[in-house]
Protein backbone atom coordinates (compact mmCIF):
# COMPACT_ATOMS: atom_id res chain seq x y z
CA UNK A 1 0.00 0.00 0.00
CA UNK A 2 3.10 2.19 0.50
CA UNK A 3 2.15 3.75 -3.75
CA UNK A 4 -1.60 4.39 -2.46
CA UNK A 5 -0.98 8.56 -1.65
CA UNK A 6 0.75 8.76 -4.88
CA UNK A 7 -2.01 7.22 -6.97
CA UNK A 8 -4.67 9.38 -4.98
CA UNK A 9 -2.36 12.36 -6.36
CA UNK A 10 -2.78 10.76 -10.14
CA UNK A 11 -7.04 9.99 -9.50
CA UNK A 12 -7.44 13.89 -8.23
CA UNK A 13 -5.75 15.35 -11.53
CA UNK A 14 -8.01 12.72 -13.56
CA UNK A 15 -11.23 13.80 -12.22
CA UNK A 16 -10.18 17.84 -12.37
CA UNK A 17 -9.10 16.82 -16.11
CA UNK A 18 -12.69 14.93 -16.36
CA UNK A 19 -14.54 17.77 -15.27
CA UNK A 20 -12.58 20.28 -17.27
CA UNK A 21 -13.15 18.01 -19.92
CA UNK A 22 -17.17 17.63 -19.61
CA UNK A 23 -17.53 21.03 -18.13
CA UNK A 24 -20.41 23.40 -20.12
CA UNK A 25 -19.58 26.00 -17.84
CA UNK A 26 -15.81 28.66 -17.64
CA UNK A 27 -16.02 29.05 -13.87
CA UNK A 28 -16.66 25.16 -12.98
CA UNK A 29 -14.07 24.50 -15.30
CA UNK A 30 -11.42 27.00 -13.44
CA UNK A 31 -12.71 25.14 -10.58
CA UNK A 32 -11.95 21.73 -12.17
CA UNK A 33 -8.38 23.43 -13.47
CA UNK A 34 -7.88 24.26 -9.67
CA UNK A 35 -9.39 20.59 -8.45
CA UNK A 36 -6.36 19.12 -11.27
CA UNK A 37 -3.69 21.39 -9.69
CA UNK A 38 -4.12 20.42 -6.35
CA UNK A 39 -3.23 16.71 -7.53
CA UNK A 40 0.27 18.21 -7.48
CA UNK A 41 0.39 19.09 -3.76
CA UNK A 42 -0.69 15.92 -2.72
CA UNK A 43 2.06 14.44 -4.92
CA UNK A 44 4.51 16.67 -3.75
CA UNK A 45 3.73 16.02 0.13
CA UNK A 46 3.47 12.35 -0.60
CA UNK A 47 7.10 12.30 -1.93
CA UNK A 48 8.49 14.51 0.82
CA UNK A 49 6.72 12.36 3.71
CA UNK A 50 9.57 10.53 6.20
CA UNK A 51 7.86 7.97 8.76
CA UNK A 52 7.95 9.46 12.22
CA UNK A 53 8.72 12.90 10.75
CA UNK A 54 7.47 16.41 12.18
CA UNK A 55 7.20 19.52 10.44
CA UNK A 56 10.08 21.22 9.75
CA UNK A 57 10.03 24.25 11.92
CA UNK A 58 13.18 24.03 14.77
CA UNK A 59 11.19 26.96 16.98
CA UNK A 60 9.47 24.63 19.68
CA UNK A 61 11.27 21.21 18.52
CA UNK A 62 14.83 19.62 19.55
CA UNK A 63 17.20 20.88 16.45
CA UNK A 64 18.08 17.05 15.94
CA UNK A 65 14.11 15.94 15.28
CA UNK A 66 12.97 14.27 12.60
CA UNK A 67 11.25 16.29 10.01
CA UNK A 68 9.61 15.44 6.66
CA UNK A 69 11.28 17.30 3.51
CA UNK A 70 11.15 21.06 3.32
CA UNK A 71 12.49 21.44 0.04
CA UNK A 72 8.99 19.94 -1.13
CA UNK A 73 6.76 21.55 0.92
CA UNK A 74 8.79 24.91 -0.34
CA UNK A 75 7.14 24.04 -3.93
CA UNK A 76 4.08 23.87 -2.70
CA UNK A 77 3.89 26.86 -1.12
CA UNK A 78 5.09 28.06 -4.65
CA UNK A 79 2.31 25.69 -6.47
CA UNK A 80 -0.22 27.26 -4.24
CA UNK A 81 0.58 30.93 -5.16
CA UNK A 82 0.93 30.07 -9.27
CA UNK A 83 -2.30 28.30 -8.86
CA UNK A 84 -4.32 31.39 -7.48
CA UNK A 85 -2.79 33.95 -9.82
CA UNK A 86 -4.01 31.80 -12.40
CA UNK A 87 -6.98 31.52 -10.88
CA UNK A 88 -7.62 34.92 -10.92
CA UNK A 89 -6.08 35.88 -13.92
CA UNK A 90 -8.74 33.39 -15.73
CA UNK A 91 -11.39 34.79 -13.79
CA UNK A 92 -10.91 37.92 -15.38
CA UNK A 93 -10.83 36.63 -18.63
CA UNK A 94 -14.28 34.59 -18.40
CA UNK A 95 -15.56 38.43 -17.26
CA UNK A 96 -14.39 39.64 -19.81
CA UNK A 97 -15.65 36.75 -22.67
CA UNK A 98 -19.23 37.09 -20.89
CA UNK A 99 -19.51 41.04 -21.91
CA UNK A 100 -18.70 40.74 -24.94
CA UNK A 101 -20.14 37.09 -25.94
CA UNK A 102 -22.81 36.71 -23.52
CA UNK A 103 -21.53 33.05 -22.81
CA UNK A 104 -19.82 31.48 -20.73
CA UNK A 105 -20.53 27.97 -21.90
CA UNK A 106 -17.32 26.70 -24.17
CA UNK A 107 -18.92 24.86 -26.74
CA UNK A 108 -21.24 28.03 -27.39
CA UNK A 109 -17.93 30.11 -28.09
CA UNK A 110 -17.12 29.38 -32.04
CA UNK A 111 -15.90 31.15 -34.34
CA UNK A 112 -13.74 34.12 -34.15
CA UNK A 113 -14.92 37.97 -34.00
CA UNK A 114 -13.20 41.06 -33.98
CA UNK B 1 -16.24 18.01 -31.99
CA UNK B 2 -19.54 16.51 -29.91
CA UNK B 3 -19.02 15.89 -26.01
CA UNK B 4 -19.41 12.52 -26.76
CA UNK B 5 -16.27 12.28 -28.78
CA UNK B 6 -14.23 14.43 -26.22
CA UNK B 7 -15.40 12.42 -23.40
CA UNK B 8 -14.57 9.02 -25.32
CA UNK B 9 -11.32 10.90 -26.17
CA UNK B 10 -10.85 12.05 -22.64
CA UNK B 11 -11.33 8.56 -21.52
CA UNK B 12 -8.52 6.62 -23.67
CA UNK B 13 -6.10 9.68 -22.77
CA UNK B 14 -7.12 8.86 -18.92
CA UNK B 15 -6.39 5.18 -19.74
CA UNK B 16 -2.65 6.14 -21.12
CA UNK B 17 -2.25 8.64 -18.33
CA UNK B 18 -3.36 6.50 -15.28
CA UNK B 19 -1.33 3.31 -16.23
CA UNK B 20 1.95 5.24 -17.20
CA UNK B 21 1.61 7.46 -13.77
CA UNK B 22 0.76 4.14 -11.85
CA UNK B 23 4.15 2.80 -13.61
CA UNK B 24 6.12 5.46 -12.31
CA UNK B 25 4.70 5.34 -8.98
CA UNK B 26 5.89 1.71 -8.66
CA UNK B 27 9.07 3.04 -9.06
CA UNK B 28 9.28 5.66 -6.88
CA UNK B 29 11.03 5.57 -3.14
CA UNK B 30 8.25 3.69 -0.96
CA UNK B 31 6.11 6.31 0.78
CA UNK B 32 7.53 7.81 4.33
CA UNK B 33 10.67 6.64 3.40
CA UNK B 34 13.78 7.41 5.82
CA UNK B 35 16.14 8.37 2.62
CA UNK B 36 15.95 12.43 1.19
CA UNK B 37 18.98 13.38 0.25
CA UNK B 38 17.73 16.71 -0.54
CA UNK B 39 16.20 17.58 2.98
CA UNK B 40 18.90 16.45 4.89
CA UNK B 41 21.05 19.45 3.25
CA UNK B 42 18.11 21.62 3.45
CA UNK B 43 18.37 21.28 7.01
CA UNK B 44 21.82 21.39 7.21
CA UNK B 45 21.48 24.67 5.75
CA UNK B 46 18.99 26.74 7.77
CA UNK B 47 20.65 25.75 11.02
CA UNK B 48 23.79 27.40 9.09
CA UNK B 49 21.50 30.13 8.26
CA UNK B 50 20.18 29.96 12.21
CA UNK B 51 16.82 30.33 10.25
CA UNK B 52 14.39 28.19 12.51
CA UNK B 53 11.79 27.70 9.86
CA UNK B 54 13.39 25.48 7.10
CA UNK B 55 10.04 25.95 4.41
CA UNK B 56 11.09 29.90 4.98
CA UNK B 57 14.66 29.03 4.85
CA UNK B 58 14.43 27.31 1.32
CA UNK B 59 11.81 30.04 -0.26
CA UNK B 60 13.89 33.19 0.73
CA UNK B 61 17.41 32.24 1.51
CA UNK B 62 18.37 29.01 -0.62
CA UNK B 63 16.40 29.28 -3.19
CA UNK B 64 15.59 33.11 -2.93
CA UNK B 65 16.17 33.98 -6.77
CA UNK B 66 13.29 31.28 -7.76
CA UNK B 67 10.99 32.98 -5.43
CA UNK B 68 11.63 36.51 -6.61
CA UNK B 69 10.29 34.35 -9.93
CA UNK B 70 7.32 33.58 -8.23
CA UNK B 71 6.77 37.11 -6.73
CA UNK B 72 6.96 38.32 -10.22
CA UNK B 73 4.49 35.56 -11.63
CA UNK B 74 1.85 37.40 -8.54
CA UNK B 75 2.77 40.74 -9.56
CA UNK B 76 2.46 39.89 -13.39
CA UNK B 77 -1.04 38.16 -12.58
CA UNK B 78 -2.57 41.15 -10.76
CA UNK B 79 -1.22 43.40 -13.74
CA UNK B 80 -2.97 41.07 -15.99
CA UNK B 81 -6.21 40.87 -14.37
CA UNK B 82 -6.50 44.76 -13.63
CA UNK B 83 -6.16 45.50 -17.27
CA UNK B 84 -8.51 42.72 -18.21
CA UNK B 85 -10.89 43.87 -15.63
CA UNK B 86 -10.56 47.74 -16.47
CA UNK B 87 -13.82 49.56 -16.82
CA UNK B 88 -14.83 49.53 -20.64
CA UNK B 89 -16.40 52.18 -22.74
CA UNK B 90 -19.76 50.76 -22.09
CA UNK B 91 -19.99 50.99 -18.39
CA UNK B 92 -21.13 53.26 -16.06
CA UNK B 93 -19.72 53.78 -13.01
CA UNK B 94 -22.72 54.14 -10.51
CA UNK B 95 -22.47 54.27 -5.99
CA UNK B 96 -23.17 51.21 -4.93
CA UNK B 97 -26.30 51.11 -3.06
CA UNK B 98 -26.37 50.81 0.83
CA UNK B 99 -27.09 47.13 2.26
CA UNK B 100 -28.81 46.40 5.72
CA UNK B 101 -26.03 44.92 7.84
CA UNK B 102 -27.07 42.82 10.88
CA UNK B 103 -25.86 44.87 14.21
CA UNK B 104 -23.70 42.02 15.63
CA UNK B 105 -22.14 41.46 11.86
CA UNK B 106 -21.27 45.09 12.27
CA UNK B 107 -19.79 43.95 15.97
CA UNK B 108 -17.83 41.44 15.21
CA UNK B 109 -16.51 42.65 12.13
CA UNK B 110 -15.21 46.03 14.19
CA UNK B 111 -13.59 43.62 16.95
CA UNK B 112 -12.04 40.87 14.34
CA UNK B 113 -10.25 43.91 12.08
CA UNK B 114 -8.10 44.54 14.10
CA UNK B 115 -7.26 41.16 15.28
CA UNK B 116 -6.94 39.75 11.86
CA UNK B 117 -4.85 42.65 10.88
CA UNK B 118 -2.30 42.13 13.84
CA UNK B 119 -2.60 38.09 12.86
CA UNK B 120 -1.24 39.10 9.44
CA UNK B 121 1.41 40.95 10.19
CA UNK B 122 2.72 38.30 13.02
CA UNK B 123 2.43 35.97 10.67
CA UNK B 124 4.25 37.77 7.74
CA UNK B 125 7.02 38.73 10.20
CA UNK B 126 7.66 35.64 12.45
CA UNK B 127 7.88 33.71 8.73
CA UNK B 128 11.09 32.85 9.89
CA UNK B 129 10.41 31.10 13.18
CA UNK B 130 7.24 30.10 12.60
CA UNK B 131 4.87 28.49 9.64
CA UNK B 132 3.98 31.40 7.89
CA UNK B 133 5.65 34.24 5.78
CA UNK B 134 4.99 36.93 3.73
CA UNK B 135 2.69 34.70 1.03
CA UNK B 136 0.68 33.82 3.75
CA UNK B 137 0.73 36.61 6.05
CA UNK B 138 0.03 38.94 3.08
CA UNK B 139 -3.02 36.67 2.09
CA UNK B 140 -4.35 37.45 5.77
CA UNK B 141 -3.92 41.43 5.30
CA UNK B 142 -5.50 41.56 2.15
CA UNK B 143 -8.58 39.40 3.21
CA UNK B 144 -8.58 40.64 6.98
CA UNK B 145 -9.34 44.58 5.32
CA UNK B 146 -12.14 42.80 3.36
CA UNK B 147 -14.16 42.69 6.86
CA UNK B 148 -15.49 46.41 6.25
CA UNK B 149 -17.18 45.26 3.61
CA UNK B 150 -18.92 42.25 5.06
CA UNK B 151 -19.45 44.30 8.55
CA UNK B 152 -20.02 47.79 6.90
CA UNK B 153 -20.63 48.30 3.33
CA UNK B 154 -18.41 48.77 0.15
CA UNK B 155 -17.97 52.32 0.53
CA UNK B 156 -16.01 52.12 3.74
CA UNK B 157 -13.99 49.61 2.34
CA UNK B 158 -13.31 51.61 -0.58
CA UNK B 159 -12.37 54.77 1.57
CA UNK B 160 -10.41 52.21 3.40
CA UNK B 161 -7.91 51.30 0.53
CA UNK B 162 -6.51 53.99 -1.21
CA UNK B 163 -6.40 52.41 -4.86
CA UNK B 164 -3.22 54.46 -6.46
CA UNK B 165 -1.34 54.41 -3.09
CA UNK B 166 -1.88 50.38 -3.29
CA UNK B 167 -0.98 50.19 -6.70
CA UNK B 168 2.40 51.66 -6.32
CA UNK B 169 3.21 49.95 -2.74
CA UNK B 170 2.80 46.93 -4.76
CA UNK B 171 4.91 47.68 -7.69
CA UNK B 172 7.56 49.37 -5.03
CA UNK B 173 7.49 45.93 -2.62
CA UNK B 174 8.07 43.93 -6.06
CA UNK B 175 10.61 45.57 -7.06
CA UNK B 176 11.97 46.41 -3.49
CA UNK B 177 12.53 42.17 -3.11
CA UNK B 178 15.07 42.78 -6.44
CA UNK B 179 16.72 45.42 -5.10
CA UNK B 180 17.04 43.54 -1.96
CA UNK B 181 19.32 41.08 -3.75
CA UNK B 182 21.84 43.36 -4.96
CA UNK B 183 22.96 43.84 -1.51
CA UNK B 184 24.86 40.71 -1.76
CA UNK B 185 26.10 41.98 -5.00
CA UNK B 186 27.14 45.19 -3.03
CA UNK B 187 29.46 43.30 -0.56
CA UNK B 188 30.85 40.82 -3.80
CA UNK B 189 28.81 37.94 -2.68
CA UNK B 190 26.24 36.08 -5.31
CA UNK B 191 22.64 38.37 -6.46
CA UNK B 192 20.55 37.64 -3.32
CA UNK B 193 23.25 36.00 -1.41
CA UNK B 194 22.10 36.12 2.56
CA UNK B 195 24.65 38.49 3.71
CA UNK B 196 23.12 40.44 6.93
CA UNK B 197 24.19 39.43 10.02
CA UNK B 198 22.53 36.09 10.53
CA UNK B 199 21.40 36.73 14.33
CA UNK B 200 20.54 34.07 17.25
CA UNK B 201 18.67 30.68 16.33
CA UNK B 202 15.00 31.18 16.83
CA UNK B 203 14.83 34.70 17.41
CA UNK B 204 13.04 37.98 15.96
CA UNK B 205 16.31 39.02 14.51
CA UNK B 206 17.67 35.50 13.46
CA UNK B 207 17.59 34.37 9.99
CA UNK B 208 19.61 37.58 8.11
CA UNK B 209 17.82 38.63 5.02
CA UNK B 210 14.86 36.04 5.26
CA UNK B 211 12.86 38.35 7.45
CA UNK B 212 13.38 41.20 5.42
CA UNK B 213 12.54 39.68 2.03
CA UNK B 214 9.78 38.27 3.91
CA UNK B 215 7.93 41.94 4.79
CA UNK B 216 9.01 42.72 1.37
CA UNK B 217 6.88 40.09 -0.03
CA UNK B 218 3.99 40.06 2.75
CA UNK B 219 3.66 43.96 1.36
CA UNK B 220 3.29 43.13 -2.52
CA UNK B 221 1.19 40.07 -1.53
CA UNK B 222 -1.29 42.56 0.50
CA UNK B 223 -1.14 45.19 -1.60
CA UNK B 224 -1.38 42.63 -5.21
CA UNK B 225 -4.50 40.72 -3.81
CA UNK B 226 -6.65 43.87 -2.60
CA UNK B 227 -6.09 45.67 -5.82
CA UNK B 228 -7.17 42.51 -7.70
CA UNK B 229 -10.40 41.57 -4.94
CA UNK B 230 -10.83 45.40 -5.95
CA UNK B 231 -11.41 44.93 -9.18
CA UNK B 232 -13.28 42.07 -9.17
CA UNK B 233 -15.91 43.43 -6.62
CA UNK B 234 -15.92 46.92 -8.97
CA UNK B 235 -17.54 44.29 -11.44
CA UNK B 236 -20.54 43.63 -9.39
CA UNK B 237 -20.63 46.63 -7.12
CA UNK B 238 -19.77 49.37 -9.16
CA UNK B 239 -20.14 48.99 -13.16
CA UNK B 240 -23.29 48.90 -14.92
CA UNK B 241 -23.45 47.54 -18.11
CA UNK B 242 -25.29 49.19 -20.85
CA UNK B 243 -28.26 46.99 -21.23
CA UNK B 244 -27.20 43.45 -22.15
CA UNK B 245 -23.59 44.87 -23.63
CA UNK B 246 -22.47 41.38 -24.35
CA UNK B 247 -25.41 40.54 -26.85
CA UNK B 248 -25.31 44.58 -28.17
CA UNK B 249 -21.61 44.19 -29.01
CA UNK B 250 -22.09 40.60 -31.02
CA UNK B 251 -25.31 42.09 -32.73
CA UNK B 252 -23.15 44.89 -34.09
CA UNK B 253 -19.91 43.83 -35.09
CA UNK B 254 -18.72 47.30 -36.07
CA UNK B 255 -18.77 48.88 -33.13
CA UNK B 256 -16.90 45.52 -30.98
CA UNK B 257 -13.72 46.76 -32.47
CA UNK B 258 -12.65 48.25 -29.61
Amino acid sequence: MSVFPFLVAGWILLVGLYGMVTSRNLIQAIGCLAVAQCSTYVLLLAVGYRRGGTAPVYSDIPTHSKVVDPVVQALALTDVVVGATVTALLLGLVLQLNKRHGTIDPDALTGLRG
Amino acid sequence: MTPRARLVLFLAAAVVIGAVFTLACLQLPHFGTQTHPYADRAVAATMRQRTANTVSSVNFDQRAFDTLGEESILFAAVLGAVGLLRRTSDERRTRPPLGPVLPSTRLFGALMLPVTLLTGVYIAGHGQLSPGGGFQGGVVLATGVHLTYLAADYRVLDRLRHRELLDRTDALAAGGYAVLGLLGLAVGAAYLQNVLHLGTFNQLTSGGLVPVINAAVGVEVGAGIIVLLAHFLDQTEEFTAGRGAGVSVAAAPGGGAS
